[in-house]
């Protein structure tokens, strides 16, 4: 009796959670005049809202623009992320110790009071309407160092001597000998990085505004709020459901790691 | 002796090389925006023509300035819907999770679902969602024979509306982070107090409460810092209205910058907004803290 009631409560808050989705799917193929109402059943599918997305902005190109700017500053970070935690977890410097504490200073900083000063940085770098600028400044993250560091702490010194004998680099070590045996790591960082990437907004919203540079969901805001979307609720939805479509789709194949990887950012306090 | 020597050396040479562009980044990144943001503070600049020493005048305009007093007032508002809601939702929903029940995954998945998905997209929908006449929500109520709601185009509802979709978005991240927390709990202290006799509500006030504390100060300041960044739910929803009812802390330092081009005194927003999250997070930490004994 209990246990029904458990599962009652969590099948209403699954549909809580999912229904929308599928709502905003059966919208954006519904005519526009028959959007409403909470049902979801068609009478009759129609592209319309997707053909007037595809005509109106450069969607694609956008697109390609988020995967290109994740995937670079993704790649970045796992390089050098990972050099940054290597030789703050096993390599004997003088001032590491401080290197760490500012790192963890840094953490605490709250980045409303460095939003305009970074703005005008990139202005004077001429970085604005740039790749660059969506790219450089996300290269350093000190979570993602946190991380690895914490992980190579774990891996025995014995491996890291043996590999010194031999003669090998660090950079040997780090790439070719702890990089394998920081699969799981490596996994985490990639996916907190990309997915935050991907979804970045207001950093976009400052220094793009030519739009075949504009990375996906910044096109799509701009593209809803600038009224070229004609006020057309299955038109804003089109737009929205294909900024969403790679993400749930990544997401329903790789679930376990996304939940996983996530719940560790949260981990950060 | 030599070598070892040798040895040190080069791997402190390696050391240096590995974290240098650490220090290039803090550099560029962090340290000169950080001191620039102290000289904007006291400038008045349209980025266009030159620097104008301003003195105090942007202190004196923000003391005035009733958007910004409107901003952080919104801002609270939101937190306090935002972070009961989402404790108790969060709490709930992990306490069944971590009950003995099959399709876990699943349901962990689908709850999980909005917080892959970009803001923007969530927003969007639940724009929608909140129609005024055809709206899913409002055609919902009047099914039910309840009264519709101006979900969006109220003053008083506004930054309401915002919370709750904003809470929908994240609490997914949330239920997880309790889960672990409550996995983490020692079996046998509910053993004992089982024989203790103590009941449900007791267990969970003296046991599963005090031992979740963590995640509980992590919950309430990450939503903080949340509500303090909150940026692209009202620029898309409501632009900020009605009346400035969603004007969020992000959203005005955005518009006095790249609207108006006042970068000197978006900065001392941005500055005093800093402050501002600083402070409340402080205090946050050390009321959480001391509360809940054992």
């Amino acid at each position: 009796m209990r246990r029904t009631l458990f599962y009652i409560i969590l099948i209403i808050w699954t549909v809580i959670f999912i229904y929308p989705f599928l709502w905003m799917l059966s919208a954006t193929l519904r005519p526009e005049a028959e959007i409403g109402g909470f049902g979801i059943v068609p009478s009759r599918i129609t592209l319309d809202s997707y053909v007037h997305v595809f005509q109106k902005i450069p969607i694609l190109r956008a697109f390609l623009n988020s995967l290109f700017v994740a995937s670079s500053v993704t790649a970045g970070v796992l390089v050098v992320g990972s050099m940054i935690g290597y030789a703050l977890a096993r390599l004997q410097f003088r001032g590491r110790s401080l290197v760490f504490t500012i790192l963890l200073f840094t953490m605490t900083l709250p980045f409303q009071i460095i939003l305009i000063p970074q703005y005008i940085l990139m202005v004077k770098f001429h970085w604005t309407e740039s790749y660059l600028a969506l790219i450089i400044p996300y290269f350093v993250n000190a979570f993602s160092i946190i991380l690895f560091r914490q992980h190579f702490l774990t891996i025995p010194q014995d491996l890291v001597d043996a590999a010194r004998v031999d003669g090998c680099s660090e950079f040997y070590i780090l790439f070719r000998i702890f990089w394998p045996l920081s699969v799981p790591t490596l996994i985490t960082v990639a996916i907190i990085t990309f997915m935050t990437s991907w979804n970045e907004v207001l950093w976009p919203l400052i220094v793009i505004h030519e739009r075949n540079l504009m990375t996906m969901p910044q096109l799509v805001a701009i593209f809803v709020v600038g009224g070229q979307a004609e006020s057309l609720m299955g038109v804003k939805l089109a737009a929205a459901m294909l900024l969403a479509l790679p993400v749930i789709i990544a997401y329903s194949v790789f679930q376990r790691y996304f939940i996983e990887s996530m719940a560790t950012s949260g981990l950060k306090e | 002796m030599n070598k070892r020597i040798k040895k040190l050396t080069g791997e402190r040479t390696a050391g240096y090389l590995f974290v240098s562009p650490y220090f290039i980044h803090l550099l560029v990144f962090t340290a000169f925006p950080l001191l620039f943001s102290f000289v904007l503070i006291f400038h008045k600049w349209n980025i266009i023509s030159a620097m104008e020493w301003a003195g105090l005048a942007n202190f004196i305009q923000l003391a005035r300035d009733r958007l910004f007093f409107r901003s952080i007032g919104n801002t609270l508002i939101f937190l306090l819907i935002h972070i009961p809601l989402q404790i108790v939702i969060a709490l709930l929903l992990a306490e069944f999770l971590n009950q003995k029940i099959r399709f876990r995954g699943f349901f962990r998945a689908s709850y999980f679902m909005p917080v892959v998905v970009s803001g923007v997209v969530v927003t969007i929908l639940w724009q929608q969602l909140y129609g005024q006449d055809t709206g899913v929500i409002n055609s919902l109520l009047a099914r039910l024979g309840m009264v519709k709601l101006p979900w969006l185009t109220s003053i008083r509802l506004a930054m309401p509306s915002i919370a709750i979709m904003a809470t929908w978005k994240n609490v997914g991240l949330y239920i997880v982070l309790f889960l672990v927390g409550l996995q983490s709990v020692p079996k046998t202290l509910y053993e004992a107090a089982e024989v203790e006799g103590a009941s449900h509500w007791q267990q969970f006030r003296h046991i599963t409460l005090p031992m979740i504390n963590p995640t509980m100060i992590m919950v309430v300041i990450l939503s903080t810092i949340g509500g303090f960044s909150l940026f692209i739910e009202p620029y898309v929803m409501t632009g900020g209205g009605p009346v400035n009812s969603t004007l969020s802390a992000m959203l005005y330092v955005y518009k006095q910058a790249f609207s108006f081009y006042h970068m000197g005194y978006a900065a001392t927003l941005g500055f005093f907004y800093a402050l501002v999250v600083f402070s409340v997070v402080l205090i946050q930490k050390k009321v959480v803290e001391s509360e809940v004994p054992y």
